[in-house]
């Protein structure tokens, strides 16, 4: 069995002399986890403020769809985006299998419902404890969620921590749709899913801490920006 | 001003994911291949050496032989590199193929913990061997993944005579996962399972396992190269796949596959005709 001393080296010999892959691959990860948080963000936030602001028939049965689909599991949605996007799918042409921007699209449609869902919640709470004033300050549709968004924007940031970390995590979708390729498509996740299956578990483990470490290092900026602002 | 600060954040977010290549670059061509080629680290090794000389950057999908196949027959590849001769050649037949190679060849192995409860390790038939574990009901770890080394594993239990998988759950457990993942879980508990011998040899967590049975003929594991049919696959790219698919079967790809060696030992014999 594995030692945590043989862990810790592995860790320790990582951070000490971090190799250009692993620089890579950390980057790549930063990279799609973030740009698909980004793009998640921008279309959950406002969707979820209108969601929570409009009525319309139906209203509940979406509001109980964009919660179920937080549950989505990865793998699922990695095998739908994967047929949609391979040569032979109806969106082949666009060449994305196997790329970051196929991984990108993936987690962002993993993260957007938790986005959608969360803010949904939350805009609503204060949108019923601040109907009133609000409404003389918000003219427009657009202005209302603006102002809603604004007024919420450091809870909304833990929000998109959670998409983030939903996104950095997971390896079910990713492995499907980019396809773990050397220096294209690996990931940290991916990267230890390898590793484990050639069994260097100590290697594999000191590469999830240094993921946590990223994953910490992520929400320390996203607290102290708070902390400085808020 | 602090909507200010936020919005250089947010920019700064923002240029940071979306410099550099979303895309693959063109000059590039898609594998579908096999595990065990790809955790043995052959293609660590023969990659580079086929890049320096042809300039073409060679992207490797390692999953199971079944799901290359598959992946392959969606056209997601340029050029099918596995081990399972009937499947390859079903592949071909349907027209999703253009030749299918013989490339190299190594061998299965059986491994098992040492107390070897089935008491199998002087055995040099692979079929007694099998029958010593179901008879002793010891625990046998199977692919179960429509791999390679899976539809090898079946035809052996075929030969037998006896269906394990009447017994799945019991004493015969099927994981449905990779090589490395399926020795991950006999090690784990303590069970026998056939792999190929270049990811065991490769493979960091053995414990107390060990190779019980090998040298059986009925254990040759052929691996195969294929180039994608560019007449049912328009977007392949056949040009430089058809170049990888020549070197590899030609003298230098031949030659250094019989180069590579991990722990003193050579993983793969080139047999390409």
């Amino acid at each position: 069995m594995i030692s945590f001393s043989e862990i810790f080296s592995e860790f320790t010999a990582l951070l000490a002399g971090p190799d250009p892959d692993l620089l890579e691959i950390v980057f790549l990860s930063m990279q799609v986890s973030l740009t698909a948080t980004l793009l998640a963000c921008l279309i959950g936030l406002p969707l979820g403020a209108l969601l929570a602001m409009r009525d319309f028939p139906g209203k509940w049965l979406v509001t109980v769809l964009v919660n179920t689909l937080m549950g989505m599991p990865p793998v699922v949605l990695g095998l739908i985006v994967y047929l949609m996007l391979s040569r032979s799918g109806p969106m082949g042409f666009l060449q994305l299998l196997y790329t970051p921007a196929a991984m990108i699209i993936a987690q962002t449609a993993l993260v957007l419902p938790i986005v959608t869902a969360l803010t949904r919640q939350l805009i609503e709470d204060s949108w019923k404890d601040y109907r009133e004033p609000l409404q003389s300050l918000c003219v427009s549709p657009w202005g209302c969620v603006q102002t809603l968004l604004w007024d919420n924007r450091f809870s909304l940031m833990t929000i998109s921590l959670a998409g983030f970390s939903r996104a950095i995590s997971e390896v079910g979708a990713v492995i499907i749709v980019g396809g773990n390729i050397d220096h294209l498509t690996r990931v940290m996740t991916t990267a230890i899913a390898l590793e484990t299956s050639k069994g260097d578990l100590a290697l594999a483990l000191a590469l999830g801490f240094i993921l946590l470490v990223i994953a910490l290092l992520v929400n320390a900026t996203v607290y102290s920006t708070r902390m400085r602002f808020a | 001003m602090k909507k200010l600060a936020l919005t250089t954040l947010l920019t700064a977010i923002i240029a940071f994911t979306t410099t550099a290549g979303a895309f693959a670059k063109n000059n590039s061509i898609l594998v579908q291949s096999t595990t065990s080629t790809a955790n043995s680290g052959l293609y660590d090794y023969l990659l580079p050496l086929f890049e320096s000389e042809t300039g073409i950057k060679v992207n490797v999908v390692a999953v199971g032989t079944g799901q290359a196949i598959r992946n392959a027959s969606n056209c997601d590849a340029d050029v099918l590199l596995v081990h399972a001769r009937d499947a390859e050649e079903k592949f071909v037949t349907d027209g999703y193929g253009t030749q299918r190679h013989d490339l190299m060849y190594n061998d299965f192995v059986i491994i098992g913990p040492a107390q070897d409860k089935a008491n199998i390790r002087e055995l040099s038939n692979v079929i007694d061997a099998l029958h010593e574990i179901a008879d002793k009901n010891a625990v046998f770890v199977s692919r179960g993944d429509n791999s390679g080394t899976h539809k090898t594993e079946l035809k052996l239990w075929k030969e037998t005579g006896i269906d394990p998988t009447i017994d799945s759950g019991k004493w015969y457990r099927e994981t449905g996962s990779g090589m490395g993942a399926t020795l991950n879980i006999a090690v784990g508990m303590g069970a026998y399972t056939m792999t190929d011998r270049a990811t065991w040899i490769n493979f960091k967590n053995r414990g107390d396992h060990k190779v019980l049975v090998q040298g059986d003929e009925r254990l040759f594991n052929q691996y195969g190269v294929t180039l994608i049919n560019g007449d049912k696959c328009q977007s392949a790219n056949v040009t430089q796949g058809k170049l990888f698919v020549e070197w590899l079967i030609g003298d230098k790809g031949q030659s250094e596959i019989a180069n590579y060696r991990l722990n003193d030992q050579q993983l793969f014999h080139p047999n390409a005709r």
